[in-house]
């Protein structure tokens, strides 16, 4: 089996799975096109996150990492539930095959998105603005989902290729990723900086 | 727990006979047939008599026979070799978008070398047109490559029409069977091609032996030079136990074809029956006729392949899925998405291939397994909520 025993024990009995219909905050990461999408809900009460559901669409790293970040952000505060990291996600299963460590990137992603919802919702509710209903929409992520350069996979919300360790930005006129800064696009070659 | 493997498209036990062939030369006839004494010879004997099996399973002659050390380097032999032989004639290739990887990774490894390839579409089955590879066809095209048969979908190619295209035109065709020697009729002689290539380990033969066809007085440049082994088109000592183990493999998938194809064509057409019937939303890939008779594949809505498969194993049963999470390169497979098939679907993608030995108690218990793992699956599943939602439940 490519996984760690945790890995499988929480793929074959993941925690917390499931919709919260009355949520404070729901996050949606991902996208078919890259292979994973995984959607968290949140109930916070006291600042503390006390419920959590999600639903993965994914292989069993995706799962199995949405079942830890579960586990380890219930009953966390917000801002100890915003300090997980893919790393410690990671750490926490035993470890990730290299190339399905990408799928940590979303779990943890995915969480802070929903933290990021409930927040935005709590400023309307302070300002005395309408709420904006919860947010079902996935967060916009880019459609491409390789590097440019290495062919290794983009996934989660940052521009950065981990095994390049470059920076990446859209091109304007392909839409496609290109080195950031980069005079030139490496897809379409269209002119972006000057040097 | 019960196992059932039915990932035979990766992987076919060594046949108990195979095996047999084989030992001898991994024991005491260990000798290198280049050498001149008895012993080198007798390995020689051994390894021109394979050759003689072999191309009695195609319908070709022992000298048109090179051994290789697996399908991607016959196939790799076979389209940088047969392009870079006609350099001065034209610098085109033509393939099928649903090629195996060893084709077009061959192919774009020419295009560094100056060689552009058109990759002909195919319809929702996974079929090419061969009008399409008329249409396709130019003035400096030096090859057509076009599969027999896809490991992934199972469709079965018009090769022979294709041939017929290839020959009016007077452009070599060269077909990757690697799938489908040994498991279906091959005529090298009624496909009309060129060179054609297969593999051991997919009809009851060792890894690590293949061939390729090459017709005779086809010039090919050698991709691994040295010495005279095969005619000096491939140079290495041979791996004689492994080629004796084609050999052998190759005399009884001719002798017994037709008893096995018919013995699993049964079950296969139960799977494909009965599979969609249980669960909902599940579609068959790949042509419903013109296929591989071991070969059933599907797409299941809603979830991803990985999921199922390690579903499955953890129920003793070994499939396998082109799906982005299951491969590597994390990449959807390209032969589904060249179907026309979306990106969501393709993730959902699920490969069963049969062995000559699997029995209708495996594939019922494949059956009775697989409703409540997609079943779990789909409940953890964002997009089958979606689904749910958007239908009003």
């Amino acid at each position: 089996m490519i996984y760690s025993d945790k890995v499988m024990e929480h793929f074959a009995n993941p925690r917390n799975v499931g919709v919260l219909k009355d949520a404070d905050g729901v996050g949606q990461v991902g996208n078919p096109v890259c292979g994973d999408m995984m959607t968290f809900y949140i109930k916070v009460e006291d600042d503390k996150l006390k419920d959590i559901k999600f639903q993965t669409f994914g292989c069993g790293a995706a799962i199995a990492v949405s079942s830890m970040v579960s586990e380890m952000a219930l009953g966390k505060t917000l801002e100890e539930a915003m300090k997980i990291t893919n790393t410690s996600v990671a750490e926490e299963l035993g470890g990730l095959p290299k190339n399905k460590l990408h799928c940590s990137n979303l779990g943890a992603d995915a969480l802070h998105v929903a933290i990021e919802d409930y927040r935005k919702r709590q400023e309307s509710l302070k300002r005395g603005e309408p709420v904006a209903a919860v947010s079902h929409e996935p967060k916009e992520e880019h459609e491409e989902c390789y590097c440019p350069y290495c062919e290794g996979p983009l996934e989660g919300l940052d521009e950065f290729c981990h095994s390049c360790e470059i920076e990446l930005e859209e091109c304007p006129e392909c839409k496609k990723y290109t080195r950031k800064g980069d005079q030139n696009c490496v897809s379409c070659g269209a002119a972006l900086h000057k040097a | 727990m019960k196992r059932v493997y039915l990932d035979h498209i990766a992987a076919t036990p060594v046949h108990p006979q195979v095996l047999e062939a084989m030992l001898p030369f991994l024991r005491e006839q260990f000798a290198n047939p280049q050498s001149l004494h008895s012993a080198g010879q007798e390995a020689m004997a051994a390894m021109e008599e394979a050759r003689e099996k072999v191309a009695a399973l195609v319908g070709a002659d022992g000298s048109e026979i090179f051994f290789t050390s697996s399908g991607s380097e016959s196939n790799n032999f076979a389209v940088k070799g047969l392009a870079l032989a006609q350099r001065e004639k034209g610098s085109h290739l033509v393939l099928s978008a649903v090629e195996h990887q060893s084709v077009l990774h061959s192919a774009k490894s020419l295009e560094k070398l100056g060689f552009a390839a058109t990759l002909v579409p195919v319809d929702k089955w996974g079929r090419v047109d061969p009008d399409e590879v008329r249409r396709a066809i130019k003035q400096e095209t030096v090859l057509v490559s076009i599969m027999l048969a896809n490991g992934e979908v199972g469709t079965i190619e018009p090769a022979a029409e294709i041939g017929k295209i290839c020959r009016g035109r007077k452009v070599l065709f060269h077909t990757d069977a690697v799938a489908a020697a040994g498991n279906i009729p091959v005529s090298v002689k009624e496909l009309d091609v060129d060179a054609l290539s297969l593999a051991a380990h997919q009809f009851y033969g060792p890894k690590g032996a293949a061939a390729l066809y090459l017709k005779k007085a086809t010039r090919i440049m050698p991709l691994i030079d040295g010495g005279i082994q095969e005619g000096g088109r491939r140079a290495g000592t041979e791996n004689v136990a492994a080629i004796v183990g084609l050999g052998k493999a190759a005399e009884l998938a001719a002798a017994e074809m037709t008893a096995r194809m018919s013995r699993m064509a049964g079950l296969r057409d139960k799977l494909i029956a009965e599979l969609p019937r249980r669960v909902d939303h599940v579609v068959l890939t790949g042509h419903p006729g013109e296929r591989l008779p071991h070969h059933a594949s599907f797409c299941v809505e809603f979830i991803e392949g990985e999921g199922m498969l390690l579903s499955l194993d953890m129920k003793g049963i070994s499939a396998s899925s082109g799906s982005a999470c299951t491969s590597k390169a994390l990449k959807a497979s390209h032969v589904l998405l060249a179907m026309g098939m979306d990106h969501a679907l393709a993730q959902g993608s699920l490969v069963f291939s049969l062995v000559d030995g699997t029995t209708a108690g495996d594939i019922d218990y494949l059956l009775e397994v697989f409703p409540p793992i997609i079943d779990r699956l789909r409940k953890m599943s964002p997009l089958y909520t979606k689904y749910l939602e958007e239908k009003g439940q």
